[in-house]
């Protein structure tokens, strides 16, 4: 297998260009990341941060001040409500479970909606185990979650409401604040978390003014390196430990604190945040030149998720008609141009994208869908260089589909 | 949702070669029987061209496929198998051949080929249902292959009117 992936690898030998635009699986980190970490692996601040040497309170002091730092660009009361965990999917983890397990007698149902990151969807089947029960919220076809319908089924069971601030897959910006408010409404008690993965460092944030429980980010989402998320709880909530071990500076999680990658995310936050606007402008630019220029170039593709404000800056979600996902991500791959497909072959399960399927995309548009996200380190050049692959790409994966099956 | 591994598809370098040159591609005008197995639905479908002679030789081969790289690569690989074949030669090609051909397959893949022998089973049957004629090699009973493609089909029935219903 291994052999097959290298034969892979080497058909891609002699690119003159590449491009990464599937931020939403993973991310390269830029060297200037990369450089702050290094020294925190053996220069500095090496040691475990709760025992008493110098390497071990160097690395304490520096994940109080990281932790500080993220309290301040989510705008947190106190540092004491960011919680590093090893990412994206141990944050919602940590948040859904252990929320379910501190709330246990006063309720059973668990809310989310149908086009929720796969870390919850899937956790929700684990609940089910337990004997929670979890209610999916309709979106429309932008992907926006009915409010009516979370009105409707928030009652004295409902325990916890997770619902993503920004969708990770077509980029819809949710009316979270006025969830946040209907669920309130109808039952105080009930805890509210949000997937802030795909919103912090590319649309406003602040957990103080929205006023939210608990919130999920992510290292990579941000161009940090991955293996590192934070799960913020509000001060006053109680989630339970999902995993137990030596408990260090982190009550939530335990284990040894990993410095360097901590380290990473907060210079990744730094640099997002140190020049929010112009990031967000650059990436919303670069956005909006590929989805115009794949529009302008190619017949019968469409746009999944809304446009204009309703969509976060970096998100550009596009299905082209009689052309299928994988075979396209396949042949960009080797033009150097690499992406990810809402296809059910390239994510081996026989369903194409839940998210695609909810907002009502027939499969054949899902499973040409291809997604891709734009950052503050792309330029121009890149995203000139996927639209000169890209029609070509489409063109020759049509030309193998040719008169089959679709009208 | 189930539990499948997304470990990185491995695709062998004759499948990846498949891929990027497809052999026998594209609809034939002057084709004697076509046949179509797989839903777009599914992700998956190809269409199957041969012409035959009179002494029940394919002559030509071709297909189309909307697929995946391994769906383009077994799809490919059959029509080069079978050119020249007799009708029964050509029936007695098992997915597992196809497998070997293509240098294996990825285990999630298996279906792209088993796909593929269904439709080229499909396309036999068709050119004797046509013909009114049933020779005594072909089996009234629909083969693994072709029970595959039926259920791949009923599936992806299933599932758009289960989309549709909003479930």
């Amino acid at each position: 297998m291994v052999e097959n992936v290298k034969e892979l690898l080497k058909a891609h030998e002699g690119l003159k260009h590449e491009v990464y635009l599937d931020i939403e699986n993973a991310s390269p980190v830029p060297a200037e990341i990369l450089e702050a970490m290094l020294p925190y692996y053996n220069k500095y601040a090496y040691g475990n941060p709760t025992l008493t040497h110098k390497p071990g309170w160097e690395a304490f002091e520096m994940i109080m001040e990281s932790s500080q730092k993220i309290a301040d660009h989510l705008v947190c009361k106190s540092l004491e409500e960011v919680n590093f965990t090893p990412g994206e999917t141990e944050a919602n983890n940590l948040a859904l479970i252990g929320t379910c397990l501190s709330k246990r007698g006063k309720g059973k149902n668990v809310v989310i909606s149908e086009v929720e990151p796969i870390s919850i969807m899937e956790i929700t089947n684990l609940l089910k185990s337990y004997g929670f029960k979890t209610v999916k919220i309709p979106v429309d076809d932008e992907g926006l979650i009915k409010l009516e319908k979370l009105k409707e089924v928030i009652n004295k069971e409902t325990i916890l409401v997770s619902l993503a601030t920004v969708n990770h897959e077509i980029g819809t910006i949710q009316p979270v604040r006025e969830a946040l408010k209907i669920v309130k409404d109808a039952n105080p008690e009930t805890i509210f978390h949000t997937d802030a993965s795909d919103t912090y460092g590319k649309i406003p944030f602040n957990v103080k003014d929205l006023n939210i429980d608990l919130a999920t980010i992510s290292s990579h989402k941000i161009l940090g390196p991955r293996g590192i998320g934070v799960l913020y709880v509000k001060t006053g909530n109680n989630v339970e430990r999902i995993l137990e071990g030596q408990i260090g500076t982190q009550k939530l999680w335990p284990g040894i604190e990993n410095t360097p990658l901590i380290v990473g995310f907060t210079k990744a936050s730094g640099l997002a945040f140190q020049n929010f606007e112009k990031n967000t402008n650059h990436m919303r630019k670069l956005r909006d030149t590929l989805i115009d220029g794949i529009f302008e170039k190619i017949p019968s593709v469409r746009l999944n998720g809304p446009k204009g404000d309703k969509r976060a800056p970096d998100n550009a979600n596009i299905s082209f008609l009689k052309c299928e996902g994988e075979a396209l991500t396949i042949e960009l791959s080797l033009k150097g141009t690499y992406v990810s497909s809402g296809s059910a072959c390239s994510r081996r399960l026989l369903q194409p994208s839940h998210v695609l399927v909810a907002i009502g995309r027939k499969f054949e548009e899902a499973h040409g869908s291809i997604l891709m996200k734009t950052t503050r380190i792309h330029t121009e050049e890149d995203i000139n260089y996927a639209l000169e692959v890209i029609p070509k790409a489409v063109e020759r994966i049509r030309g193998i589909t040719g008169s089959t099956g679709v009208e | 949702m189930n539990k499948t591994s997304r470990a990185p598809l491995p695709y062998n370098p004759k499948v990846l070669d498949l891929f990027r040159n497809p052999k026998n591609l594209g609809k034939m005008e002057d084709a004697t029987v076509t046949a179509v197995a797989g839903n777009p639905s599914c992700g998956d479908m190809i269409t199957f061209y041969l012409k035959i002679n009179e002494q029940e030789i394919i002559e030509k081969a071709s297909f189309e496929s909307y697929g995946c790289a391994a769906n383009i690569a077994t799809s490919s690989i059959v029509t080069e198998m079978i050119k020249g074949n007799t009708l029964e030669e050509a029936w007695k090609v098992t997915w597992k051949n196809v497998s070997e051909e293509v240098g294996g397959l990825p285990t999630v893949k298996f279906h792209c080929g088993i796909l593929a022998v269904g439709a080229l089973k499909r396309a036999i049957r068709t050119y004797y249902d046509r013909k009114k004629v049933s020779p005594s090699w072909l089996p009234r009973e629909h083969t693994f292959e072709e029970k595959q493609a039926l259920e791949e089909e009923e599936l992806a029935k299933v599932l758009s009117k289960r989309m549709k219903a909003g479930e």
